[in-house]
């Protein structure tokens, strides 16, 4: 419907709105965002399916993500090398997880792998002290964060090896109702 | 009998999945197997890292310092775990899951077959796997089997394949892999679902089934597609919550969920009463007054006979046709006839009653998702993950909200050292002396502006019966009373604002709750009097008076006045009261911050305009002037742009914090329960008791509007013996209010309790599972500990394999 766009082929696009919570519009838009970052790079067709990605430098300029402390390891979570360089289905899936109607499961797994910075599966101690740093942007003094983190971990271990696991990380997330309007970037 | 014994990968593979519960040397071997299954399936699938580093040290069993051993944390009585150890450990099935694309792959099976068994049929508990604790059957840890990936691919793609349309997109939505591999999945799974549906020889009408579904399928995608892209103010709204927070954006929310609840309602009642009398427009009676700008406010003259008001609606069927000498082109015989009151009767009944359920489901919903299921400790692992707002976009929002977290955070750490410090007897005294006063300074206040109310209201009736014609300065002064109680709803809440800065509350949020009850209070006795003033005394006294002939007209125009007024007054207060506070502050205070969007008192004021419009004299206000969704629009339309610049120029991002989907549930609660319930009453009220008045109405003619319905099915009933069974069920049902009352009170009821033994059931789910993950871990603790000492034992020189096991026979026979 609509006008033509020789952007994707019609069965792309289907794919794109059956795998992901975009609709063929918002796809479409997605992709002019892409072509921006780096219009000399991104091509404007891709019904070939061209393998193309941006470095994290560019994404992390976004205006959606500029000013958030957590911006690398977002887009180091969704990319496949773990550098951060996103193609644009990488591109598309990191802002469908964040969107509205992402359901709690998904974006709690991906949560997950943003604060953990080590990318060893667990939440342990310096994993939080970091998180806390960029939360506070160091206003904390650094007996407190130690005091915060120790206290963090023991109310949230539930398996009691003394850092958190991916089990711990969701059984404390489906006690905050919040999670899912805060965890949520607007595109 | 060297290191291929008891390590090496060709190791026959033995079922088993106990761990190690039987102590004798034999089940050694079991133990090291499935381990070995596990280094051997990684090893496939992931690199050979794992395997190399273990099959290393197998290599010298020499060399004693090879071992990097590893801290996990500093209490003294954890053992060293060597790095094999954290290997294995790492790649156990529970620690994979988000990671490994085999264990996702594998825990998606499991949930496609659990869904295929629960679609299809119910399952017997005698299906699902034995487990080796009571947990609960079928929702064990999800294990990376044996298979290879391309074989888990392959059957979870049959799985998806079986599943219908909708629950398939739902899982491949959720599925935590790339998207690549998601559209991958989806190709495989269409082209076997090709291949089934081709092989199968499908008759034709199958065939044309299928065609037909697809091209709804399709139809139905362009329609959400096309509703998306209409996206209502998206860009306003990114740049609210990026500079102010999910707070403050709920409010817009708010205001646009009203809005499309208006649309709907205008929609339906534009296709049903006012398209169809607009068609046919009645002759007009008496000369009409001109139009005058006054009408805007006023709502009287011009557009008393329009419309807009309900005295204008036509009490025949449509098209009126007298029986004589008929002029009107309509008034063939071959013409659709269209009956008025019936139509008004049933359409206004099917609107309230439509807008009830989705009132009710959004309720309940968000309870759900808002409700707290265990309410107690957490809360500082829960503010540190789940607190920072990634919607800010703004350098200083974002600066804002940081401090803001560093609060709450510094005062969750203080928070036992506040509870230690005593309260003596007497401060405790004072306070609660502090907040009778404040109570009472309230309620009195609320009280007493109810009585000022009430005695205007009442003087202004009988000004308004004595004074003669209608001219410009009557109807100027009948919007006395609107101006009034505007004033009032503006001025006290401001008072219960000071009030609140002299009370001191142990946590903000019982501060916001206080607040809250305080204006609702206020609203709900504001509401109720000016109820009590249009249902009793105007409609009291149509037959005393020519002014009040028309009494339901006037009514309307009452509500159309309040409205307009309502609106104007919060127009003045947000241009003033806003920009004037700040610029007070700014250039008299001298302060850096700007105050606060008072987000509760916002809302609570669209749910008092909108219960004008709809709900309270809710009906009434529909009843009795149908196009009145049609003016909330538009109201509801600037508020949206004038709230948006004011909130941008003259606020600041909250600096308190706000528990946003807990405020939108209570909000919805007040929007469905005290309106729903005031309005039911009040709508039964006018339906069965209050005698229409003679002149104006669709009703005219009959005692009561009850009275006309009945009349109505009766006439149906005398074409048609059939039908009456509904004269039947419309004298027990319709014609006694309180089985109605009772009816949808235990309605309402049930469906409240079901959610609340949802949600208890799911608490005891949690608890067990909580139990679950415990014993997992001190499962994981004995095997880590098992497997370490099996690795030392393995470092020292293993040359004499047969005094080994008589060692370990002996040690075992020891403990």
């Amino acid at each position: 419907m609509g006008n033509k766009q020789t952007i994707f082929t019609d069965e792309q696009l289907d794919a794109y709105q059956d795998c992901t919570f975009f609709t063929r519009k918002e796809i479409l838009r997605l992709h002019s965002r892409y072509h921006e970052l780096a219009p000399h790079l991104v091509p404007m067709d891709y019904t070939n399916e061209p393998d193309c990605k941006l470095p994290l430098a560019l994404i992390v300029d976004m205006p959606e993500l500029k000013e958030n402390p957590f911006r690398n390891r977002i887009v180091e979570s969704f990319s496949e090398d773990g550098m951060g360089n996103l193609s644009f289905n990488e591109f598309v899936d990191m802002f469908s997880v964040l969107s509205e109607m992402a359901p709690r499961e998904l974006k709690a797994i991906y949560a997950f792998k943003i604060y953990d910075y080590n990318v060893d599966n667990y939440l342990c101690k310096e994993d939080l002290e970091k998180t806390l740093n960029k939360l506070t942007k160091e206003e904390l003094t650094p007996e407190e964060v130690e005091l915060v983190c120790e206290k963090a971990i023991e109310e949230a271990d539930l398996d009691g090896d003394n850092k958190l696991s991916y089990t711990d990380f969701e059984n404390m997330i489906s006690r905050a109702p919040d999670f899912l309007s805060t965890f949520h970037i607007r595109i | 009998l060297q290191q291929s014994g008891l390590f090496g990968p060709n190791v026959p593979q033995k079922e088993d999945s106990e761990y190690g519960q039987q102590g004798s040397p034999a089940d050694e071997n079991v133990v090291h197997d499935s381990f070995s299954q596990l280094i051997a399936e990684q090893s496939q699938n992931e690199g050979l890292s794992d395997a190399i580093e273990l099959q290393h040290l197998q290599g010298n069993p020499d060399d004693k310092g090879r071992d990097n051993v590893a801290y996990l944390s500093p209490s003294e009585n954890r053992d060293r775990w060597s790095s094999a150890t954290l290997k294995i450990l790492s790649s156990m099935p529970s620690r994979t899951i988000g990671r490994s694309r085999g264990a996702i792959i594998s825990q998606y099976y499991n949930r496609t077959t659990e869904l295929r068994r629960r679609t299809q049929k119910r399952a017997s508990i005698k299906d699902f796997s034995r487990s080796a604790r009571p947990s609960i059957r079928g929702y064990g840890v999800e294990v990376d089997t044996t298979d290879s990936a391309e074989k888990k691919q392959e059957r979870l793609v049959k799985n998806l394949q079986d599943l219908s349309a909708v629950d398939r997109m739902r899982m491949l939505k959720e599925m935590p892999l790339n998207l690549s591999e998601k559209k991958d999945l989806r190709r495989l799974t269409l082209e076997m679902t090709k291949r089934t549906r081709s092989s199968s020889n499908l008759p034709c009408c199958s065939y044309l089934k299928f065609q037909i579904i697809l091209a709804l399928r399709h139809s139905w995608y362009s329609c959400l597609s096309f509703l998306h892209s209409l996206q209502l103010w998206q860009m306003p709204l990114k740049r609210v919550s990026g500079r102010f927070g999910s707070g403050v954006l709920s409010y817009f929310l708010f205001l646009k969920t009203l809005l499309f609840f208006n649309v709907f309602l205008f929609l339906v009642l534009g296709s049903f009463l006012v398209f169809p009398q607009a068609v046919y427009l009645p002759e007009l009676p008496e000369s009409r007054t001109p139009f005058t700008g006054l009408e805007l406010l006023t709502g009287g003259g011009y557009f008393s006979n329009t419309l807009l008001y309900y005295g204008y609606y036509s009490n025949h069927t449509l098209p009126n046709c007298p029986k004589n000498n008929s002029t009107r082109p309509e008034c063939d015989s071959r013409s659709l006839s269209y009956n008025m009151p019936l139509a008004y009767f049933f359409t206004i009944g099917l609107s309230f009653f439509i807008t009830c359920i989705i009132l009710v489901y959004s309720m309940s919903k968000s309870f759900g998702q808002s409700f707290r299921i265990d309410k107690s400790n957490g809360m500082l692992a829960m503010k540190v993950f789940c607190s920072w707002d990634f919607k800010v976009i703004k350098r200083s929002s974002v600066k804002l909200l940081s401090e803001n977290i560093c609060t709450q955070l510094k005062e969750l750490l203080g928070d036992t050292h506040h509870r230690l410090v005593s309260n003596t007897i007497l401060d405790k005294l004072i306070k609660l002396l502090i907040h009778g006063l404040s109570w009472t300074l309230c309620l009195g206040a609320t009280a007493g502006c109810v009585a000022g109310i009430y005695c205007f209201s009442d003087y202004m009736h009988k000004k308004v019966r004595l004074s003669g014609d209608p001219g410009l300065l009557k109807e100027a002064s009948l919007l006395a009373l609107p101006v009034l109680v505007s004033f009032i709803n503006l001025m006290l809440p401001i008072l219960f604002q000071l009030t609140a800065w002299m009370e001191k509350y142990n946590s903000p949020s019982l501060r916001t709750f206080v607040s809250l009850s305080r204006n609702l209070i206020l609203k709900v006795s504001v509401l109720g009097v000016l109820c009590f003033h249009w249902l009793k005394r105007v409609a009291g006294s149509a037959n005393d008076d020519k002014t009040f002939k028309c009494w339901e007209s006037f009514v309307g125009q009452d509500l159309y006045r309040f409205l307009v007024i309502d609106f104007i007054f919060s127009l003045l207060d947000t241009l003033f009261g806003e920009l004037l506070w700040r610029l007070f502050s700014d250039k008299v205070l001298k302060r850096n911050r700007r105050p606060g969007f008072d987000i509760a008192k916002n809302v609570l004021d669209l749910i008092y305009g909108q219960t004008l419009a709809w709900y309270r004299p809710c009906c009434l206000g529909l009843l009795f002037t149908p196009l009145l969704p049609a003016v909330q629009i538009l109201k509801l339309l600037l508020l949206f742009y004038i709230k948006m610049s004011s909130v941008m120029m003259n606020c600041q991002a909250p600096s308190r914090p706000y528990r946003v989907s807990q405020m939108t549930t209570i909000f919805i609660t007040l929007l469905c329960f005290p309106s729903f319930l005031g309005s039911s009453v009040c709508v039964t009220y006018t339906m069965w008791r209050l005698p229409s008045s003679g002149s104006c109405d669709p009703f005219r003619g009959n005692k009561t509007m009850i009275q006309a319905g009945k009349q109505r099915i009766a006439e149906l009933v005398d074409e048609n013996r059939s039908l009456s069974f509904l004269a039947d069920a419309h004298t027990y049902l319709v014609e006694n209010p309180l089985f109605l009352f009772v009816g949808a009170a235990i309605f309402l009821w049930i469906v409240i309790y079901f959610q609340s033994q949802v949600v208890d059931g799911q608490r005891k789910i949690i608890a067990l599972l909580q139990e679950q993950i415990e014993n997992e871990g001190e499962d994981k603790k004995f095997l880590i500990t098992r497997l370490q000492s099996v690795h030392e034992r393995k470092r020292t020189p293993a040359r004499n394999l047969p005094s080994q096991v008589s060692l370990w026979i002996a040690e075992r026979r020891a403990c």
